[in-house]
């Protein structure tokens, strides 16, 4: 299951010759300069943009003002709710993904005649552009016409339409539905694939010692995805956190502040104000929050053997 | 492979029972879950304006009318080349520039290697905030915004690592004793490359480059942000029909089905060996 496995020991046949062989290295170099170019060269410019009093029409005049910018998006209250925002939908955004994509894992992970559609039919959110995710969902949320209401009048659930993306205590809320729908196909994949990696004599082992249902999954099911499962709830949690897309095309952050997290915070700064370097600052600030998840990411992968030698 | 999960009792009709309450009826309703938005977009595609605005999806007979005006009055098909030509140039520049890339993980243990194929990795995970601020910035002084150079140029920043990473795991699987073979034969190593191992790993590299391709297709901000002018992608288009006309969900639901077609289908032909590959990098990272 891990890389170790596959991966035969350090190339003991060709190490014959220890001199030094510069072949690997003029291999590596097409993509490694190529994302010096475009990912490195950007991200110094946005660490610098952070520390100056950036004018977009005007680059020659723009100041060197230190920390301004990080103390300015620090001391704004918008900061802090959207940091707020962005806990809240990263906490119930990733759980709940993994709860259903759990779920459908363990469901697809049986046998029965239907189970090839299924699988292939549960991925299609996952397949979906953001923008046409946004699109259709604004339409099912929309007060006038949407099915929602619809649905939900009929049942008697509410006494009149709702408009749930415009109003500031459901807006946020009607999103994470979104992006739980988006993203549980994700997590279904990676499960199924860590359950049918799962040696079938371990199941029979704790069935010859009388475990029933809930003590195979307990004693053989997690443990056995437990690497699958750290690994695609960090990646997961990166993705969601980064996603800006799908609230952009739904509220653009609105109603007022409602919406908004760090991401799109730094976005909407950046596109509608043109305020570049209180946004690279902001920029800068998540990408650091960020990177505390991927360090843990990098133990994980170097646990399991992924990048050692 | 047999059930995992489940109760071993003997065959009847309670079991039949059971398995229907607990497999069929669960695996339906997430199935339904999963599908019906897609499904009411669809519907309402299909629905004549008349019928929308009475709130009856799939009242009248189905209409085509939306799609016609997709294509003749909103110059769909000019969006869906753009968007074409920016997924083809992705998947180029993420396949050329990675393939030695990974040839060079796969098959050769040098210095700094791991510290390399971690930086790859990381690279993937840099929030798209963080490089579109300057990419816009740099851009612009170069003169690229809303050309296809700025949005493929911004694709690459996930398609190189992206592909790097998982054809170096395809290439792992295939045995290093047929690129000892082929050198014995007199193979060079870049023919070792060309001629044994890229063709063993087709299939992988084909799946790499129909994954760029679908997340190129689909991406929105790089698109919107240093194009969108003159040179719409589809999803940008898609977007602009919501402001340009509000309330006009037939046509928006139309643009959005069409939008997603190609992505869909690319999906779901290629979606078990990427799975398989994701998988593979997931558990390795």
């Amino acid at each position: 299951m891990t890389r170790t496995e596959s991966l035969p020991p350090a190339g003991t046949g060709r190490r014959r010759r220890k001199r030094f062989d510069a072949l690997p290295f003029v291999l590596v170099s097409p993509a490694v300069l190529a994302t010096l170019a475009v990912v490195f060269y950007p991200m110094f410019t946005a660490v610098s943009m952070s520390v100056y009093d950036y004018v977009v029409w005007k680059p020659s005049s723009s100041r060197f003002i230190w920390f301004d910018n990080y103390l300015a998006a620090l001391k704004s209250d918008l900061f802090w709710t959207a940091f707020r925002q962005t806990l809240l939908w990263i906490g119930c955004t990733v759980p709940l993904q993994l709860l259903l994509g759990l779920a459908t894992a363990l469901l697809l992970n049986r046998r029965f005649a239907w189970r090839w559609l299924a699988r292939m039919l549960v991925i299609i959110p996952w397949a979906l552009p953001s923008v046409v995710i946004g699109l259709m969902w604004r339409w099912i949320y929309d007060a006038n016409f949407g099915v929602m209401n619809d649905f939900l009048l009929r049942l008697r659930l509410i006494e009149e339409g709702v408009p749930w993306l415009a109003t500031t205590g459901t807006a946020l809320y009607s999103i994470i539905l979104v992006l739980i729908w988006q993203g549980f196909p994700f997590f279904a994949v990676m499960l199924l694939a860590g359950l049918q990696s799962i040696p079938r004599e371990l199941y029979e082992a704790v069935e010859v010692d009388g475990a029933g249902i809930w003590g195979k999954f307990i004693h053989v099911t997690l443990p056995g995805l437990k690497s699958v499962l750290v690994t695609s709830v960090l990646l997961r949690l990166i993705w969601v956190a980064n996603s800006v897309d799908v609230i952009y095309v739904m509220t653009e952050g609105g109603p007022g502040s409602a919406t908004h997290t760090l991401p799109l915070y730094a976005y909407a700064l950046s596109r509608k104000a043109m305020r570049f370097g209180i946004a690279s600052a902001i920029a800068v600030l998540f990408t650091l929050m960020l990177l505390a998840l991927v360090i843990v990411y990098l133990r994980r992968v170097d646990d399991s053997g992924g990048t050692r030698e | 492979m047999s059930r995992k999960i489940g109760a071993s009792g003997s065959l009847g009709r309670d079991r039949l029972a059971v398995r229907l309450l607990t497999l069929h009826v669960p695996m339906l309703l997430i199935i339904l879950f999963a599908l019906a938005p897609y499904l009411w977009m669809f519907l309402t595609s299909i629905t004549p304006t008349v019928e929308i605005n009475r709130m009856r999806i799939l009242g009248g007979s189905p209409t085509i009318d939306h799609y016609v005006k997709l294509f003749t009055r909103v110059n769909f098909l000019s969006n869906m080349a753009n968007s074409l030509v920016v997924a083809a140039g992705t998947v180029a520049a993420g396949l050329v520039l990675s393939v030695s890339a990974a040839y060079a993980f796969s098959r050769f243990r040098f210095r700094g290697r791991s510290y390399l194929m971690r930086q790859f990795l990381v690279v993937n995970m840099f929030p798209v905030v963080l490089l579109l601020i300057p990419l816009f910035i740099i851009m612009r002084q170069a003169g690229l915004i809303d050309t296809y150079w700025a949005i493929i140029i911004s694709h690459s920043t996930f398609a190189i690592p992206f592909s790097t990473w998982m054809m170096t795991g395809y290439m792992d699987a295939i045995p290093r004793e047929l690129d000892e073979a082929a050198m014995i034969d007199g193979c060079t190593r870049p023919g070792t490359l060309l001629r044994v191992v890229l063709p063993l790993c087709a299939p992988g590299v084909v799946a790499t480059g129909i994954y760029l391709f679908i997340t190129s297709w689909n991406e929105y901000l790089y698109a919107a942000t240093l194009a969108g002018g003159q040179l719409k992608t589809i999803t940008v288009a898609i977007q602009s029909l919501i402001g340009e006309y509000e309330i006009e969900w037939g046509l928006l639901t139309a643009g959005g089905f069409i939008g997603s077609l190609p992505a869909t289908i690319l999906f779901l032909i290629v979606q078990r060996r990427l799975v398989s590959g994701l998988t593979q990098g997931a558990v390795k990272g």
